[in-house]
């Protein structure tokens, strides 16, 4: 089947079968290899990227489902090329990986937490990141990210909340994305990646 | 070099760890991310049965379907490679990549499907039709011990790999003499690592170059060598690539069976080809499982609760091969009194192949599971003399000036000062006050108890348990090692010669050589040449990397300045021992005596005229470094285990609801010392993980066997990994007590929290129920066993 997807703001065409994945058709046929496999069957998160500003586990949907969203995998999360988002950078800052396989996918997920609230308190990100397993950290330096990042993202003064996508209203949920990329710039970029 | 951390620069800041930049943005290189022109995918099709005699295997219909390749079955295999390499001397105890003749687990791999995608080979395997004649079969260890058990591996006669009885110092005197004895079992349920990333492999093989090139997910000793021999090709034939990411290992990921599989079809295909386990495969057919272990101990004592001697008898169940699994038993001879001064010990090591899968190399390589034995023997030894389990923790420790300290199993301890730990944890944590929130919590209907868990994390990881249990294997020496290159216009390029899983390895020889050249570490470029461009490595296993690579590191480095200074020294005129290295340059006698980076960089690369006589051009070092201590074979069943001995003092908290059994923890800390930290958000990432690692097997993860041989828990949906709402934050209090063996005074710290956690948490748990009359002896003590047997007991008290 012919698809036409909206992945990282750019429309992206594959021929796939109806039972390819999401996550096969971003890896194998965009070449979007910073999605990883982890289960395969919707536990670990991984493989998590957004539609629509939700985080969404791509090994359980398939490619044909996700046309008509704004897909943003964590390639697209990057500000430019060799820099980094705020949150990307506080990941970086507590060190809150280590192999960094389920990285990609719990950076999304802590996007889409911190678009959708301003003030996250330890509850909201230790329930926002519970569907996205880590084996290598204890959570300790992730949380710490999301933390640091959320108390950045509040100085950098960004327009945020992402009310409208989780009402469910496609139009308005990519202004806050937006805001975040304005945000980093301001807040000097090259200085943010040291 | 000091060990007083305000001496460094980089060593002990918190500097970020350079490999974090790629992975946040989705660029790290793991190998399904390996694209290679052509590949073909493999997909394996598993037996059904624990144990059957493999008939026939029809694959005329798989070999019909669309884009399908090949099937290749073991009794090909077989005959194209060689057996994969056993730990012990059992050389009838053969293992194939597939299933030869006979399946010996359910989830053994039968035959082997490459086809155009992996999809393709997947269809395949559903028309693969192998007819079996199912065998009788055993899956426990004490079951499979017995003479009369079905043996695994009808060759090798018995089902036992591994008996062996050691007896340090007088044991039976010190049972005599002592006039309190306890005895019980404790048993740990076989679990593993499990990282997010399965195993994968993809190979190549060039017939006009003669050259396997193989990306792997691997962290594994001697891989390539075991490569070659398999395949029967010259190990130069072999090549490598070590710039892969390994998402996530802490042990397990060994995939030689792998490996040796699609290398050999790439060799007769033709074609590049690729195996990337899915999480069935990875889980019942990976062979990625850990310890499963009974220990039954007895321990001799006084009224004092001063532990005298102790008798341990641990009983392992390898599962279906041998492999490495029984060494496991070794290593934690090493610590085998743990951080205490017993007098003496009797060690029975046994290991039994089953009919379950194939044990792996496990985060502590055997020593979690015996750290839980010894700390259920100190908390059992507490609770029968009515003494506070820190307390007689305390009695028993080696003190700070005893070492280095030589336990009866023949190894030296290199440094501690487990006191001052313990009285910094009780401090930081008010252990008054959590003994009255703990008693505040009975008093309000719940069961609660506090968890201690005092141990060791042996660390520098030589191999001294292969001699010491296999008479025939006389390796005294797990080197690893650096080089160093600066190049013509002065940049430093730093090699590491194995891939790394997370441990930030680059992070580390960077801060080294930062450290020792006093260069900014940010400006140092770190490579991983391919295995034939390497020096010797043996690979981020045994706690060694920050004392055996960042030695190597810090001796390449060393050397470079040597040449520096000599270079600068032979320009003034005046000794060597004249001319002083700084930042990059060297001054001499004279105030003219001055060279910076820039001109040492262009004498060495240009002006082979102002060289002193005999030196080589170019700025380029190496050292190959040689574990410290541990350079004999075991005399007398004793060795030299580990260099260093990093200390680990858990304090938690655990809440349970009568009702529902469900383990809360309040509260966690853990006292650390691993000597010199190198970088410290890594190792706090290495505390914090292990203990979520410890969380797991002591509460959720186990995989479970059912009486007809499957495995029950094949996916994450029954075997469970802790989430970020099972682990609980974490305290870490520090305590630096340098090892006089390395050359910042730093310790390992790969496997720390998980060495002591489980035990803490039995040991919390345990506290919690004593008031019942019951205690649990079997990891992991879910909430389904807790809650059963809180009912049972509140019913038997009616």
């Amino acid at each position: 089947m012919k698809i036409d997807l909206n992945v990282n703001g750019v429309s992206r065409t594959s021929d796939v079968e109806p039972r390819t994945t999401l996550l096969d058709t971003l890896r194998d046929d965009f070449l979007l290899t910073g999605t990883h496999a982890g289960c395969e069957h919707g536990v670990c998160g991984a493989c998590t990227v957004l539609l629509d500003g939700e985080p969404v586990r791509s090994c359980l949907i398939f490619a044909v489902q996700a046309d008509g969203y704004a897909i943003t995998t964590i390639e697209g999360v990057a500000t430019a090329p060799g820099e980094m988002s705020i949150i990307q950078d506080a990941f970086c800052e507590t060190h809150g990986m280590q192999c960094g396989y389920c990285t990609p996918g719990m950076i999304l997920t802590a996007h889409a937490l911190l678009e959708r609230t301003y003030d996250v308190s330890r509850e909201d990100i230790v329930e926002a990141i519970s569907g996205n397993i880590c084996r290598c950290t204890g959570y300790g330096q992730i949380i710490e990210a999301v933390e640091f990042a959320a108390d950045r993202l509040k100085k950098s003064n960004a327009p945020r909340g992402n009310k409208a996508a989780k009402a469910g209203d496609a139009g308005g949920h990519r202004a806050p994305v937006e805001g975040v990329l304005e945000a980093v710039e301001a807040s000097a970029p090259g200085k943010v990646s040291k | 070099m000091s060990a007083d951390p305000s001496a460094f620069r980089f060593v002990s800041t918190n500097r970020r760890v350079r490999e974090d930049r790629r992975f946040v943005v989705g660029r790290g290189n793991y190998v399904a991310d390996i694209a290679r022109e052509g590949v073909l995918h493999v997909a394996i099709l598993p037996s059904q049965h624990p144990s059957a005699r493999i008939l026939s295997i029809d694959s005329s219909a798989a070999l019909a379907m669309p884009g399908v390749h090949y099937v290749l079955t073991g009794e090909e295999l077989a005959a194209a490679v060689d057996p994969l390499m056993n730990g012990l001397d059992t050389p009838n105890v053969k293992r194939y990549p597939l299933a030869v003749g006979q399946t010996r687990y359910a989830g053994e791999w039968v035959a082997a499907v490459v086809a155009e995608t992996r999809a393709q080979a997947e269809d395949a395997t559903e028309k693969l039709r192998v007819s079996y004649e199912p065998l009788s079969f055993v899956t426990d260890a004490e079951k499979a011990l017995s003479p009369d058990s079905p043996p695994v591996h009808p060759a090798h006669g018995s089902n036992v790999l591994l008996d062996k009885t050691f007896v340090w110092g007088e044991v039976e005197k010190d049972f005599a003499e002592s006039p309190r004895h306890l005895t019980f079992r404790v048993v740990w349920g076989r679990n593993s690592t499990v990282p997010i990333e399965t195993f994968g492999v993809v190979a190549s093989w060039d017939p006009w170059r003669e050259m396997l090139d193989v990306w792997a997910s691997i962290q594994m000793p001697k891989y390539p060598d075991q490569i070659a021999r398999a395949l029967r090709i010259p190990a130069n034939n072999v090549r490598v690539h070590q710039d892969v990411d390994v998402g996530g290992s802490y042990g397990v990921k060994r995939g030689i069976k792998h490996t040796v599989l699609v290398s050999h079809l790439s060799r007769r295909l033709g074609r590049p080809v690729r195996l990337i386990e899915d999480r069935l495969e990875n889980m019942r057919g990976g062979d990625q499982h850990g310890p499963e272990r009974i220990f039954d101990v007895d321990i001799a004592f006084n009224d004092q609760g001063i532990v005298k001697s102790m008798k341990m008898r641990a009983l392992d169940n390898a599962g279906g091969y041998a492999g490495r699994a029984p060494f496991q038993l070794g290593k934690p001879i090493g610590a085998i009194v743990g951080p205490y001064k017993i007098n003496s010990v009797q060690y029975r090591a046994q290991s039994v192949t089953s009919n379950k899968a194939v044990q792996e190399a496990v985060r502590g390589f055997g020593q979690s599971p015996t750290n839980y034995a010894i700390e259920t023997a100190i908390d059992k030894v507490a609770a029968a003399i009515g003494v506070d389990p820190v307390e007689v923790r305390r009695r028993n420790f080696i003190r700070k000036d005893e070492f280095p300290y030589l336990i009866p199993s023949g190894t030296r301890y290199d440094s501690g000062d487990y006191h001052t730990v313990v009285e910094k944890v009780l401090t930081h944590v008010d252990y008054e006050a959590l003994q009255k929130e703990r008693d505040r919590l009975r008093a309000s209907g719940m069961l609660a108890g506090i968890g201690i868990a005092a141990c060791l994390e042996p660390s520098g990881g030589n191999s001294s348990f292969e001699p010491l249990l296999n008479e025939k294997n006389t390796t005294t020496t797990w080197m690893d090692s650096c080089r160093i290159n600066i190049d013509g216009v002065g940049f430093v390029t730093v090699t590491i010669h194995t891939t790394s899983s997370g441990q930030g390895h680059e992070t580390l020889v960077a801060t080294v050589v930062g450290e020792v050249l006093e260069i900014d570490p940010d400006v140092i470029r770190v490579v991983r040449p391919d295995s034939l461009a390497s020096l010797p490595s043996n690979t981020p296993v045994g706690s060694r990397m920050a004392i055996m690579l960042g030695g190597a590191a810090f001796h390449a480095a060393q050397k470079l300045k040597a040449k520096f200074v000599k270079i600068a020294a032979h320009q003034f005129g005046c000794k060597e021992d004249e001319a002083q290295y700084s930042k990059g340059g060297v001054t001499g006698t004279k105030s003219s005596d001055q060279l910076g980076w820039a001109d040492l960089v262009n004498i060495a690369h240009r002006n082979f005229h102002l060289l002193p006589a005999g030196m080589e051009p170019g700025l380029e070092t190496t050292h190959v470094m040689q574990v410290p201590t541990g350079d004999k074979l075991p005399e007398n069943g004793r060795v030299q285990m580990y260099p260093c001995h990093s200390f680990e003092f858990h304090v938690v908290l655990i809440a349970i609801d009568p009702v529902l059994g469900k383990p809360d923890i309040r509260r966690y800390v853990i006292g650390h010392d691993c000597g010199t930290v190198i970088n410290p958000h890594i190792v706090k990432g290495m505390t914090l993980g292990g203990i979520a690692h410890g969380i797991g097997a002591a509460l959720l993860e186990e995989f479970v066997y059912d009486g007809e041989g499957q495995m029950l828990t094949q996916s994450f949906m029954d075997y469970l990994l802790p989430s970020s709402h099972e682990i609980p934050k974490v305290e870490i209090v520090h305590h630096c007590t340098p090892s006089p063996y390395t050359v910042f005074g730093q310790k390992g710290s790969g496997e720390s929290g998980y060495l002591g956690a489980p035990a803490a948490i039995s040991n919390a748990i345990n506290d919690a129920v004593r008031s019942l009359g019951i205690s649990f002896s079997k990891l992991p003590i879910r909430i389904s066993a807790i809650s059963d047997a809180v009912a049972a007991a509140k019913q038997n008290k009616q």
